[in-house]
């Protein structure tokens, strides 16, 4: 007869104190892995060693930093290494076309630069525009376009390799190799670039409203937030940043072929999932996505460093990073 | 409390409810129901949004476990183990929103999870002859390997029918079958519905529409606020019985004395305004001041006229704010007019539930909280004024907004859109499952807004709400204004006949008032 038998289901929410681990977990696992360094190799902390490491893991720090935006906001895209080769090998063909006219000069450089830079906010708008405008999957739209630029590069190289022109090179060279203060210029880059997106993400509408979209497009869209145009902006942001990615991979080798940037889409996934970020969308930290990336980036470096395991077994112990990721953010949102 | 049913019903019921009662948490929502379905007989069940007709059939069919009473089948009381252990037994409830599998073949849903096997494999030649049959015997068309996706809803109704007698259905539940129907396709279901209980099948279903109740049911069921009112054959009923006897409530004083009237100043003028597939040739005037209800069934169109008033949909027609020719576009168009939409879907596009209070509070207006970056303690400044003025309960201030109560929930909408100080907001029901005290509250802050002199649009199904509050009251039907009340006029017998179609002379007046 009478009621209230029934458990009332109020939501009696977990007031949690305890350490947050999932929000501590990967800088936990950097601090590991540099101890770990330290006690293999003495070298690991050498500024020779770190300055390689880090300058090396700059592509794609840069990329990641864009990609924590496009994921945070609910998007993908599988396109960026593809996007960088064939941006490379543009730019390569660009700079050695102007070299009669122009003389190799500063000026041939620069115009390098700004192919690399347009080429990337184009190849970003055309993936953006194509998930907003076209509705197609994020998912779809960029395994499209991966195999379409990577195509494109290696018809441009005839199926061989691009080679900047040699006094060309020497004058762009710096870029890579050179710093300032003994910092290398792409660890400066890479630095700015996520010291700017932590700042856009934490503290700017634009970032508030790549976490709306990303939780739930429709509530975004009734609170008055341009969804399309805010997906738009963040595939042309990582298409920009592939593009300062390709400048300072360019001096590096001097060329481009079919092979430039393969899986780097996967290693910038990879970092922003291992910092936090949510691959569903809603919920994306930038400094997590560097923490991911500088944890990759190690591995790899202490695998050839130490001779306890394989290098050649690189490839699973990333994988197994990952996978814990994944299950620390399930278990985040288990005990929500 | 009951009126008897006088008539004789030879045969014993088939499905039958003894006091049953069903609460949700501190909510009860039926009480004491008594019911009994017989077979051979189409029994429906009546009554206004909320009166507990969902939850009653959720109950029988084994969705809901009934908090008190029992559930009889054949004389046996039974307790279903859930819908599945129900149609086991052979009682099928259709949901309004179909259970079918997209992008199946149509037999492929027919006989999903009991598929006919021939050792390992799918018994396919079996099914598509037995799916054959059975739709044959619906005397429908439909091909049994459509996928289903394809169908226009009328069919996809019918593939739900035939699934249901596959699984040997003497008791069919039908959820507002013919909301989604067309007249033509109601009228194939009927008939289909006439050779079913010709079969011996016991028939419940609910409708809005009480003229076509009083065609084709045999027995109706009246619910009034989760309880039962009357049960009688249909012969003894008109059709304003029924709506008599669906709304017979008193007004509890839930309401705060009326904002003084409105000003003459029009805010707001809509004319011939049209959203596709939903509204057609609305127009309305709103006055300074003004509380204007949208009344009207659920699927009346008001909704997504409002959606399409702030850019949320394509919509075309003349909009005036304050006198001025405006064309919105996107709901930050219509904010920059000073008008807001408070939608009625709070968990899936009002709030983001797996964030902070402070996100959510701000995020309609976040311009207002930021130069270059966002001002954090700007933020926490509107979280403290905004939990005061609405009063919106938490046990702390970075909750996950999923895990507040409804009522807070709505409280923090609210504070939400009036962030950006809207002149004119939109309120769509307001005061969907929350509690007595929170509608309260609610009722009393859109009664202060008016009295402020910003203008209100409130669009509730709950009617005492709608006469409680609104100065003048529109009331919309298939997407079209069916009439328009004021002052003395407004009431629920006038709102009813509205919004069944029952008055022919509301386009009359409305246009005698201009």
């Amino acid at each position: 007869m009478t009621l209230a038998t029934s458990a009332a289901r109020q939501p009696s929410p977990p007031a949690r104190r305890r350490i947050n681990f999932s929000a501590l977990g990967p800088l936990l696992a950097l601090a590991l892995l540099i101890v770990i360094g330290m006690l293999l190799n003495p070298n690991f902390l050498s500024y020779g060693n770190l300055t390689n490491v880090l300058a090396r893991s700059a592509f794609i720090g840069i990329i990641a930093v864009g990609m924590t935006f496009v994921i945070t906001s609910g998007g993908l895209d599988l396109s960026v290494g593809s996007m960088a080769a064939f941006i490379a090998g543009t730019m390569i063909i660009v700079m050695n076309l102007l070299v009669p006219s122009l003389g190799a000069s500063w000026l041939v450089v620069l115009c390098g630069l700004g192919t690399g830079l347009l080429l990337g906010a184009l190849a970003g708008a055309v993936n953006g525009l194509l998930v907003t405008v076209g509705r197609i999957e994020a998912f779809i739209v960029t395994l499209g376009t991966m195999g379409i630029f990577r195509s494109l590069v290696t018809w441009l190289a005839d199926g061989g390799t691009l080679s900047l022109d040699f006094t060309v090179r020497e004058i762009y060279r710096p870029f890579y190799y050179g710093g300032i203060f003994g910092v290398a210029w792409p660890i400066i880059v890479f630095a700015i670039v996520a010291i700017i997106g932590e700042i856009v993400m934490r503290k700017t509408p634009f970032g508030r409203h790549c976490a709306a979209i990303g939780s739930n497009e429709q509530v975004a869209r009734y609170s008055a937030v341009r969804v399309d145009l805010v997906r738009l902006s963040t595939y042309v942001l990582l298409g920009v940043l592939v593009g300062i990615a390709t400048i300072m991979y360019v001096p590096r080798l001097g060329s481009a072929s079919s092979s430039t940037g393969v899986l780097w889409e996967l290693e910038a996934i990879a970092a922003v999932i291992i910092g936090g970020t949510v691959l569903k969308g809603g919920f994306g930290r930038v400094w997590g996505t560097v923490v991911g990336v500088l944890i990759l980036s190690f591995i790899g470096n202490l695998l050839n460093l130490a001779a306890l395991v394989s290098p050649y077994l690189n490839g699973a112990i990333q994988g197994v990073i990952i996978i814990l990721a994944v299950m620390l953010q399930r278990e985040r949102s288990a005990a929500k | 409390m009951g009126v008897a049913v006088s008539e004789g019903r030879l045969t014993s019921p088939v499905l039958s409810a003894e006091k049953v009662s069903k609460s949700f948490g501190p909510v009860q929502v039926l009480f004491h129901i008594d019911f009994e379905l017989r077979p051979g007989e189409v029994h429906a069940l009546i009554g206004e949004n909320g009166a507990g007709k969902s939850t009653l059939m959720k109950t029988l069919s084994g969705y809901e476990r009934p908090t008190g009473g029992r559930i009889l089948l054949d004389g046996q009381e039974v307790q279903f183990v859930s819908g599945a252990d129900a149609e086991d037994r052979g009682v099928v409830l259709i949901h309004q929103e179909f259970n079918l599998a997209d992008q199946l073949s149509v037999e492929a849903n027919i006989f999903l999870g009991r598929e006919p096997r021939r050792g390992p494999f799918l018994d396919s030649s079996r099914m598509r002859e037995e799916a054959r049959a059975l739709l044959a015997e619906l005397e429908t068309n439909v091909d049994p390997q459509t996928r289903v996706m394809h169908l226009p809803v009328s069919d996809k109704q019918m593939v739900e029918i035939a699934k249901a007698l596959s699984r040997k259905a003497r008791v069919l539940i039908m959820d507002e079958p013919t909301a989604v129907l067309t007249a033509n396709e109601s009228r194939t279901l009927f008939r289909q519905i006439e050779r079913l209980k010709r079969e011996g099948v016991a028939i419940l279903y609910t409708s809005h529409k009480l003229e076509e109740v009083k065609e084709i049911a045999d027995v109706v069921t009246v619910l009034r606020d989760g309880h039962h009112v009357v049960t009688a054959p249909t012969s003894e009923l008109s059709v304003d019985d029924m709506a008599r006897h669906m709304v017979g409530r008193e007004l509890v004083d839930l309401y705060p004395e009326k904002a003084p009237q409105p000003a003459a100043e029009t805010v707001l003028e809509v004319s011939g305004f049209s959203v596709l597939r939903y509204a057609e040739d609305v127009s309305f005037t709103l006055k300074r001041g003004e509380i204007l209800g949208f009344a009207g069934l659920v699927g009346s169109g008001r909704t997504e006229l409002m959606e399409g008033l702030v850019g949320l949909r394509p919509a075309h027609g003349e909009v005036k704010v304050h006198g001025e020719v405006v064309h919105i576009r996107s709901p930050k168009d219509a904010e920059r007019r000073g008008v807001a939409y408070l939608t009625e879907d709070r968990k899936g596009r009002g709030l983001i539930l797996n964030q902070e209070m402070r996100p959510n509070l701000t995020l309609f207006g976040l311009d207002r909280f930021c130069n270059i970056f966002i001002d954090r303690r700007r933020e926490e400044e509107a979280l403290d004024q905004a939990t005061q003025r609405f009063d919106i309960r938490a046990p702390h201030r970075r909750i996950h907004v999923g895990h507040l109560s409804g009522g807070n929930q709505q409280k923090l909408l609210l504070a939400k859109t009036m962030v950006v100080e809207p002149d004119i907001v939109i309120i769509d029901e307001p005061t969907r499952g929350i509690d007595i005290g929170t509608k309260q509250q609610i009722y009393n802050f859109v009664e202060d807004l008016a009295r402020q002199g910003k203008s209100c649009i409130l669009v509730s199904s709950e009617m005492a709400e709608i006469i409680g509050l609104c100065h003048r009251v529109v009331v919309m039907r298939s997407g079209r204004v069916m009439g328009e009340l004021s002052a003395g006029d407004i009431n629920e017998n006038n709102i009813v006949r509205h919004a069944m179609g029952l008055s022919h002379n509301g386009g009359g007046r409305h246009d005698a008032r201009h």
